[in-house]
């Protein structure tokens, strides 16, 4: 009997943090839905009420079904027959368990079946599912993809396909190809207009697709003949109802194995349009690529805490020298710095979806109502941050997930290396989750123009003006000084304003200011709850030594010296 | 066609994950230091009744519980998985019932609800298992009944297909409206609580339940969360029935049995030995 919400008090501090009331309100239209539909909340403690009610389902199912039946999936995977993909059976169950409780379409709007929930909730859900199966995941997350449709398609497209995903269908988003990986602009799949029924169609092949044969899926196509760039490709939505495309085969892959990775052939298949053309890849794939970005973060952070509690529970029970290991100082380290970085993650998770949820729900507003001029500035705010801290936390967390889940085979010994424990399947689950929707290197280049912008500077002085109790006094000194380090640091590399000498720094900068940014937040949650002490001092002490690593580094780089990192 | 199901459901402790002080000096149950749940089997039951909903619209569930007035945690529980309506049966009248009392009370209760085309219960419950009140409810209302469900096939014309699990397999049986069905445990499992009826029913209090509330403005508005509370008198019992009054069982002693390997016997795999084993086990009535 596990539930992965209630065993884990850690989701509950996250889930009541000051700024969800702000939220709550700002979903709920102050509360006027009660009226139309008897689901919605009365008032703010309604609505935090089902949000831990809808969580504990999440977490019971996470706990009972999803994670007993991951070492199957795992085994079996999917199948291809007959063009389409056939789920593991134990995928087909956890599907339908999560189907059946209504954790489908979780924070999109009731008119169209949704549960109209803040995305934390949401976000949480993932988290808990990552940590019971990273793979299963893949196609139940895919569901975020349905928000692309929400904010940027027809009234009359939402209608028709949205509530298809809350009753149960699943989404993929199809990009990728042969050609055009990391470099999206170098999309070829072909999307002509067809004059006699008034409706495109697509023809050529998409590659990696996650879940390819879900039942909606967002594509991505050269609309414009004789294009060559990201400005000739649109968004399309394709109905598997419709037909038109195979799977042609579903890659081997190292982990994550449940989840079914396509490539795709696109037949003359019928497609329609989302949003306007020529939008697809600079709009609306940034968007949606955003989206997963914070997926891709809630599954790092599951995956680490299922290494870290695999690699606890193993030290406790192991025998060595007539004591558990777990009493070595050498294993205790490693136990203990796996959580500070576990829970450093989750912080800067939540609050980067904190952001995020903040001003797509004001820009959701501003369609219906010319905002105030504070909430305008709200919305600019929180955007910005949400910019700035998502690449960030998909970077960092997804490389604490790898590193956990090294150091969770590791406590394992000899043990872990065999098949015969959880871990070498997590080992291989998390390899991928710092190389899909853009690698650490591109979260790089994503965030390197948040230090150039000064945003993250910003929000550490916007933490630090925030006054802590004496005993945490000493830490907060720490990132202050870290906080000097950063700042000069930034001024060294960025003196010349040579872009090649900046983008070999770039990853030294960007991870400097995530150590300080997860210190300052981990900080915060002392305040709010004792528990997580432990932790802070733990990180900031790790990001402290950190800090110094790669600003000395910098400090002592010589520029002609890069020559020796090029032309390898 | 559309049925009026009414499912019968116990809220139980959880014997399944006891703890050291499960059991009270005295050798009775110590209720306090076990979580009350749905019993399992009852939750098998809910679930036929719900692919019966599915399949037939316009059918209604109705939840009918027996027990303390904290039992009404379990219509809830109906209530999260997709059941319409539950009623709670409670009164000190009913305490100390044996299963004959019991079934004596749910049988008035189902008369009350009036016109139900299939009752549906649990095959046991896990605090008694005694696995009588199915059918003493089904003999008490002159009902057919069929136990040991495993799938409710159909039911088209008043004519009901159900699947039976026997010891070494199973058997389909055909059977007329109304009657009373007890479904095994190795039915389909309950699905989970489902998130839009959680949030719609969370606030569905019994009588009692809602005394302590000085703003009942949501239970006029939303009538749906008005559970039922019958007493005896409400279902016209006649209380030489019920209770300890209407129980004939009597508990004459209660043995702790603590099972200690120091008689064990090691067997060789000798064809004798084990059939010296069966004759004993059979002797002293372990099997057979």
């Amino acid at each position: 009997m596990s539930n992965f919400y209630s065993d884990n008090a850690d989701l509950k501090h996250h889930l009541n943090h000051p700024m969800m009331r702000r939220l709550v309100e700002l979903h709920e239209r102050n509360f006027t839905e009660a009226e139309k539909y008897d689901y919605a909340p009365l008032d703010f403690e309604d609505a935090m009420d089902s949000y831990e009610k809808v969580l504990e389902i999440a977490g019971e199912i996470s706990g009972e079904i999803v994670a007993p039946n991951a070492e199957s999936v795992d085994q079996e995977g999917p199948h291809v027959i007959d063009g389409h993909v056939k789920y593991a059976s134990a995928t087909e169950k956890n599907l339908d368990a999560l189907v059946k409780a209504g954790l489908m379409g979780i924070s999109l709007p009731r008119q169209y079946d949704g549960l109209n929930f803040s995305l934390v909730p949401y976000i949480m859900a993932a988290d808990m599912v990552s940590r019971a199966d990273a793979s299963f995941v893949n196609i139940w997350g895919l569901q975020d993809c349905a928000e692309t449709i929400n904010e940027f398609a027809s009234e009359e497209q939402k209608m028709r396909y949205l509530p298809r995903v809350c009753a149960g269908e699943t989404m993929a988003m199809d990009l990728t190809e042969p050609d055009a990986g990391s470099d999206l602009q170098a999309v070829m799949l072909k999307a002509t207009y067809c004059e006699e029924d008034g409706t495109w169609r697509l023809n050529g092949v998409k590659r990696f697709i996650t879940n390819g044969d879900g039942h909606i899926a967002l594509v991505l196509a050269r609309s414009e003949e004789g294009s060559k760039d990201g400005r000739g490709l649109s968004m399309f939505i394709y109905d598997r109802n419709d037909g038109g495309v195979v799977v042609r085969r579903i890659e081997n892959k190292m982990g994550i194995k449940g989840s079914p990775t396509c490539e795709l052939v696109f037949k003359n298949a019928k497609a329609e349009l989302c949003g306007e053309r020529r939008l697809g890849l600079i709009k609306y794939v940034m968007a949606l690529m955003n989206g997963a970005r914070l997926g891709i973060a809630a599954q790092s952070v599951g995956i680490s805490e299922a290494a870290y509690r695999e690699a606890l529970q193993y030290a406790k029970e192991r025998f060595q020298f007539g004591k558990a290991i777990i009493n070595f100082p050498a294993v205790s380290e490693i136990i203990a710095t796996m959580k500070a970085k576990l829970d450093a993650s989750r912080s800067l998770l939540y609050e980067t979806t904190r952001y995020v949820d903040l001003y797509k729900t004001l820009e959701a507003i501003a369609k219906e109502r010319s905002l105030e001029k504070e909430e305008r500035m709200e919305m600019k705010q929180a955007q910005r941050k949400a910019d700035a801290l998502t690449p960030l936390v998909k970077g960092m967390s997804s490389e604490y997930c790898n590193q956990n889940a090294y150091d969770c085979v590791q406590v394992h010994g000899g043990s872990g290396f065999m098949k015969d424990y959880p871990c070498e399947r997590i080992y291989r689950d998390a390899r991928i989750t710092s190389i899909y929707e853009g690698t650490t290197q591109l979260q790089v280049v994503a965030a390197i123009r948040h230090v150039g912008s000064g945003t993250y500077l910003n929000i550490i002085k916007e933490y630090e003006a925030i006054e802590v109790p004496a005993e945490l006094a000493e830490m907060k000194e720490k990132l202050m000084a870290m906080t000097a380090l950063y700042e000069k640091s930034v001024a060294t590399v960025t003196a010349d304003k040579d872009a090649q000498y900046i983008d070999f720094h770039a990853r030294r900068l960007v991870e400097i200011a995530g150590h300080i940014i997860m210190g300052y937040l981990l900080l915060q949650d002392s305040m709010r709850n004792e528990s997580f002490k432990r932790s802070t001092e733990n990180y900031i002490r790790y990001g402290e030594a950190e800090t110094n690593k790669n600003a000395s580094f910098i400090e002592n780089f010589k520029p002609e010296s890069i020559e020796n990192y090029l032309n390898n | 066609m559309a049925l009026k199901i009414v499912v019968l459901a116990k809220q139980v402790p959880d014997t399944r994950n006891v703890g050291k002080d499960a059991m009270k000096e005295d050798g009775t149950v110590n209720r306090a230091a076990l979580p009350a749940i749905f019993n399992p089997e009852d939750l098998n039951a809910l679930e036929q009744a719900l692919q019966l909903k599915e399949k037939n619209p316009g059918t209604t569930i109705t939840l009918l519980t027996m027990g303390p007035p904290r039992a009404a945690d379990i219509i809830r529980e109906g209530l999260y998985r997709g059941a319409d309506g539950g009623v709670l049966l409670t009164d000190r009248a009913f305490a100390g019932a044996d299963t004959l009392a019991t079934s004596y009370a749910l049988s008035c209760a189902v008369k009350k609800i009036g016109d139900a085309d299939i009752i549906i219960s649990g095959r046991q419950a896990i605090d008694g298992d005694t696995a009588q009140v199915g059918p003493q409810v089904a003999e008490k209302l002159g009902i057919s009944q069929v136990t040991y469900a495993e799938k409710i096939v159909s039911v088209e014309n008043n004519e009901i297909v159900i699947v039976r699990r026997l010891e070494h397999g199973t058997e389909t049986v055909k059977a007329k409206l109304p009657l009373l069905v007890t479904v095994n445990g190795s039915a389909d499992e309950c699905r989970p609580r489902n998130t839009k009826m959680v949030q719609r029913n969370k606030y569905a209090k019994t009588p009692s339940e809602k005394a302590s509330l000085t703003d009942t403005s949501l239970y006029e508005k939303r009538s749906y969360l008005n559970l039922g509370e019958w007493s005896a008198a409400d279902v016209d019992a006649d209380l030489t029935q019920t209770g300890l009054a209407g129980s004939p069982t009597k508990v004459k002693q209660v043995e702790n049995v603590v099972f200690q390997a120091k008689e064990s016997k090691r067997l060789s795999t000798a064809d004798e030995e084990i059939d010296e084993l069966m004759k004993e086990l059979i002797a002293n009535h372990t099997i057979g």
